[in-house]
């Protein structure tokens, strides 16, 4: 068929000419909403919805304390995730790229956080009445930052034959001199995180009032299990290492595991974003440094098609070459 | 009554406003009591399935706001709006994937409605981070790691610098109100288009083809559809349009731009 052929046919498609029967749109939709009703109402009935308590850094720290610490000592000294990020949360870090693009970049640092002040320092420093921490923080503080990475390394290192012990506290066993202020540091800090103190301080802003949960939520991420891989170090499983992500894992929520689309426990999830999910399990995607990108561009190409199918070639022709249409019109075109 | 003049409503807004609107969409064509005799199958269902699940999900979003977001989690009336919250976005997703793949192979696009498809595939794609900002605002562990996943394709394309999905208040803002009012816009105008344009006819069967060809090589392009005459002598003996209702229109009664259909 020739184009101007099809463009003659498309005309004819723009008005009914046959014939009509009653119809009540009222009525069918007011059926519509009853039935839709019905059907939530039972499914909610017998299958509920699922509410799973959230991580808190209190639970976390009393449930792996020696992960805490590692992770605490990783913000410390600026190997945690979020410490090497970049945009928008700090600029130590390369955003993602395609094509040499880097929109991250675009907007620069919007939600700034500094690892080591925000989750270590700060809090610490609001803890006067621990005896020797102040003395402890201001040397740490006024040390060089080689003198700092000397001091965390040694203490990382040690971790992974740190014990906890039945009261919560952690054992780290070694030459204590060479963790320097850090483990003072550290042993004041989980017991500020286990009092659930380390919650509220991560939450409070400048104003009465917030919402923002970005500085807690970035570091409960952090506790990927890496920390301690990341340092030279691995912790041995006795530490729970990474226990936010053995949770999402035992709920089957990681990246591998069609995460973004699932929900805990065995309720269906976002079951529509299957196709982003996909790009995530197979290659380059899955092995990619630039998988969050290109996986959005390939997201944003297809979205665009999808809009626009009735302009692409080929793809506005296959309803008519797989004739699907003859099953829903069987009935027209038997009468016809 | 118009306390407006001929003359002086050719400068009236309003005027000119009710004027295009009635002319675009007279009342019998926004709300129909007749349909195509050749909607006759499941497939049409999707359409006000989808709508229906919206209303419901509106409501027990509706119901949820009022309420607060910490309600849900400390009662048991609370849970149980949540519930119907997840499930009837569940039934919405279904039901308007299947409407789009049902559309798609009938190709609901042909006869000047693309504009029709593009609301309702635009509408598909907004519906998808409406949800995704519910998901992220429940406050418990699917919220805290749905965001801390998810945020990282919203940073990497710049995105996450003004949409944040470790910042529950901003997430609760989009996901009560700035999405679901442009949800519920594209989905007003989606139906407006369809009751505009009306349900997409038929394909002409291939067989009737050649005679559309020799029409329009007699000089005849404005020739109504094969499969249009084979019905008419059915339209004419139909008896069951009642007074009142949308007749058949005749080739020489052919409206200017279609007839009343159904939601579809």
């Amino acid at each position: 068929m020739s184009r101007a052929e099809r463009k003659r046919e498309d005309e004819q498609y723009r008005t009914w000419k046959g014939p009509y029967r009653p119809y009540d749109l009222i009525r069918e939709a007011s059926i519509a909403v009853g039935v839709v009703l019905a059907i939530v109402v039972v499914l909610t009935i017998l299958f509920s919805s699922p509410d799973d308590a959230p991580t808190t850094i209190q639970s976390w720290s009393k449930a792996a304390p020696v992960d805490f610490v590692s992770v605490a000592n990783a913000e410390l000294d600026g190997s945690s995730a979020t410490a090497g990020y970049g945009p928008p949360y700090n600029t130590n870090g390369q955003p993602q790229q395609i094509l040499g693009i880097k929109p991250a970049n675009w907007f620069g640092v919007t939600y700034p956080i500094d690892t080591a002040q925000d989750y270590v320092i700060l809090p610490l420093m609001t803890m006067t009445s621990v005896p020797g921490l102040q003395n402890a923080v201001k040397t740490y503080t006024s040390a060089s930052s080689s003198q700092q990475g000397k001091w965390t390394t040694a203490y990382d290192s040690a971790l992974a034959k740190a014990k906890a012990n039945s009261d919560g506290t952690v054992t780290v066993p070694g030459n204590t001199a060479s963790f320097g202020p850090v483990a003072t540091m550290m042993s004041a800090l989980l017991a500020d995180a286990q009092s659930g103190g380390l919650d509220g301080n991560l939450l409070t802003t400048k104003q009465f009032y917030q919402t923002d949960y970005t500085k807690i939520l970035m570091f409960l991420q952090d506790d990927n299990g890496d920390n301690a891989a990341a340092n030279g170090g691995n912790l041995p499983d006795s530490a729970n290492p990474g226990y936010f992500f053995n949770r999402a894992q035992s709920e089957n929520l990681l990246g591998d595991q069609w995460g973004m689309m699932n929900e805990t426990g065995s309720w269906p999830g976002q079951v529509w974003l299957w196709l982003y999910t996909f790009w995530y399990q197979i290659k380059p995607f899955s092995t990619s440094a630039n998988a969050d990108i290109l996986v959005m561009a390939v997201m944003g190409v297809l979205s665009l098609a999808f809009v626009l199918i009735p302009f692409i070639p080929v793809i506005n022709r296959i309803p008519r070459w797989i004739p699907i249409y003859k099953l829903i019109w069987r009935e027209h075109y038997r009468q016809a | 009554m118009s306390a407006t003049t001929d003359r002086s409503a050719r400068k009236n807004w309003t005027v000119e406003l009710r004027k295009r609107a009635v002319a675009a969409l007279p009342p019998e064509k926004l709300l129909p009591d007749g349909q195509p005799a050749y909607l006759s199958s499941w497939i049409y269902v999707f359409g006000v399935l989808s709508l229906a699940s919206l209303v419901v999900l509106i409501g027990s979003g509706s119901i949820l706001a009022l309420k607060g977001p910490t309600w849900w989690h400390v009662t048991g009336i609370g849970h149980f709006f949540n519930s119907m919250h997840l499930w009837s976005v569940e039934l919405f997703f279904f039901f308007m994937v299947i409407h789009l793949w049902g559309k798609y192979w009938m190709a609901a696009w042909r006869g000047g409605r693309k504009r029709t498809w593009i609301t309702g595939a635009v509408t598909f794609l907004v519906a998808i981070p409406c949800a995704l900002t519910g998901y992220v605002s429940q406050q418990n562990f699917d919220s805290q790691w749905i965001s801390t996943q998810a945020k990282d394709a919203m940073n990497a394309t710049g995105i996450g610098a003004f949409f944040n999905l470790l910042d529950f208040g901003q997430m609760y803002s989009y996901h009560i109100y700035l999405l679901p009012v442009a949800v519920v816009a594209l989905v007003v105008g989606h139906v407006l288009l369809v009751r505009k344009h009306g349900i997409v006819p038929p394909f002409i069967l291939d067989e009737h083809q050649p005679i559309l060809a020799a029409a329009a090589t007699d000089g005849a392009a404005a020739a109504p559809p094969a499969e249009a005459e084979a019905e008419r002598p059915a339209a004419a003996e139909a008896t069951d349009v009642p007074d009142g209702q949308p007749q058949p229109a005749t080739e020489a009664e052919t409206p200017p731009t279609g007839e009343p259909e159904p939601t579809g």
